[in-house]
């Protein structure tokens, strides 16, 4: 990065800047009464939440600031948000 | 090179016109000046290859600006006013990004109330920004300033926006003879616009990209390092510009009978020209005044002014802007050239001409009766005593 001119950096500085570390409270998803609604996934604004088959779903916790929105829409109350303890 | 007699604005607009912008981008409608309108009404009759970007705001003529100077476009955009404030969020980033992007701010007072007159308020505002700003004295100047802003701005060394301030109404819808520089002189003087760095599909980047508390102090300290460094190319390109054109308005500062002067005006834009006359009467009555003019207003010229000055006994500084809750702003920037310095002359300040408040020859000399007679003050001149309750 050229901090001198602007910080002009290679494209994908998003993927470089981990902001996971931002993270205060940490989405834990019980996969107990998952159905599969595709909410939490939708509506993540970091785009870190994956399903990797029915009802089974992972966060990339390397760029999840711990906003909460999954655990707020998530139609069957599965996703419980913890403090996030370092 | 031909003199013609035209509207200062159009000047600019022509002057522009022959620096090649790839991209010019406008608010089309007011707070809005000739130059701008100008410039479409070329492009739109095909005598300027330019792409012309007619916008729903300033803000978004400033960001078409930023993006296109990004892709390594020469760019241009004039604003004034009301209009100016609504660029300053993307006028920080425009610096913020090291874009040479130049740009004329109209000078003219700020709402409310509403006033669309001369002061210069507006720039002030931006002082901060990271932009370098020029001020400039008459028609010819701001005209010839603007050729001088792209090659300050591209430097390679520099890479910073340049604002080119000239006063509304007095200078920008005024008749003045103007020597426009043709299109082969402006070539010689003008290199095309060479980015190290330009956003294409070829090369991806990121420009101002998330710099977190490890990094961003660092890069206020490289635009604070480039705003030092720029004070000896804003000199060199004024001399490259002499050396061509036989024109010289002065580098950092300008001086007008200032060696011997004991008493001396110090001022920005269009003011010098009224002083100047004063200082010719002045000096045939045996008054030994002067006028020292600030062309360059960031980077501030401390050291060049601290040299003009030194051997001065009375300072008045004119300005049209205040700084509410503090005072005059440029005079309280001559009071620092001097601090920790032997001799501290007298500095007076006055802010006057405010929303396009007249300034005559009368008002000049107040200040200077005011400087000889008075301590060390600050003070608004040219106030209406009826409307502040009498005396």
């Amino acid at each position: 990065m050229r901090l001198d001119l602007g910080a002009i950096a290679k494209a994908g500085t998003s993927k470089a800047n981990q902001t996971g570390g931002w993270r205060n409270f940490k989405p834990i998803f019980h996969q107990k009464k998952c159905n599969s609604c595709d909410l939490c996934r939708i509506y993540c604004p970091e785009g870190c939440v994956t399903m990797i088959e029915k009802k089974k779903y992972t966060v990339d916790y390397a760029y999840c600031k711990g906003c909460g929105i999954c655990a707020e829409e998530c139609s069957s109350s599965d996703i419980e948000m913890v403090v996030e303890e370092k | 090179m031909s003199t013609t007699f035209i509207e200062g604005s159009i000047a600019v607009a022509k002057t522009v016109a022959v620096s090649r912008p790839h991209v010019i981008s406008a608010y089309p409608i007011t707070p809005q000046t000739h130059i701008v309108e100008h410039l479409s009404e070329l492009v739109a009759n095909g005598e300027l290859k330019s792409e012309f970007v007619n916008v729903e705001s300033e803000h978004s003529a400033a960001s078409v600006v930023l993006g296109s100077s990004a892709t390594g476009a020469r760019t241009y955009t004039a604003t004034t006013s009301q209009g100016f404030l609504l660029m300053i969020e993307v006028l920080f980033n425009i610096a913020g990004m090291r874009l040479p992007v130049v740009m004329t701010c109209v000078n003219r007072a700020v709402s409310a109330p509403i006033n669309i007159w001369n002061d210069q308020q507006d720039s002030m505002t931006a002082r901060d920004s990271g932009w370098i700003q020029l001020y400039a004295e008459d028609n010819q100047e701001a005209s010839d300033m603007h050729l001088q802003a792209f090659k300050i701005a591209e430097n390679k060394d520099i890479m910073l926006p340049v604002m080119v301030c000239m006063d509304g109404f007095v200078l920008t819808h005024s008749f003045d003879p103007v020597e426009l520089i043709s299109q082969e002189q402006v070539d010689k003087f003008l290199p095309p616009f060479k980015p190290e760095y330009y956003l294409t599909p070829k090369n991806p980047l990121t420009f101002g990209t998330l710099v977190g508390p490890d990094g961003y102090m660092e890069t206020r300290y490289f635009i604070e390092k480039t705003m030092h460094a720029s004070l000896q190319v804003i000199s060199d390109v004024a001399a490259d510009f002499h050396n061509q054109f036989g024109r010289f308005q002065g580098g950092l500062i300008d001086t007008y009978k200032v060696e011997d002067a004991s008493l001396v005006l110090v001022a920005m834009g269009s003011i010098i020209g009224t002083i100047k006359d004063i200082v010719d009467e002045l000096r045939a009555k045996g008054q030994k005044v002067g006028v020292l003019k600030v062309r360059s207003y960031r980077p501030f010229p401390k050291d060049e002014i601290y040299k003009a000055l030194n051997h001065v006994k009375e300072i008045a500084v004119l300005e049209k802007a205040v700084s509410l809750g503090y005072g005059g702003i440029l005079v309280n920037e001559i009071k620092s050239v001097f601090y920790g310095k032997p001799k501290t002359p007298k500095i007076n300040g006055f802010i006057l001409g405010l929303g396009g408040r007249d300034i005559t020859v009368d008002t000049i000399h107040q200040t200077i009766k005011e400087t000889v007679k008075a301590s060390s003050e600050e003070k608004f001149i040219g106030l209406n005593e009826a409307l502040i309750g009498g005396k």
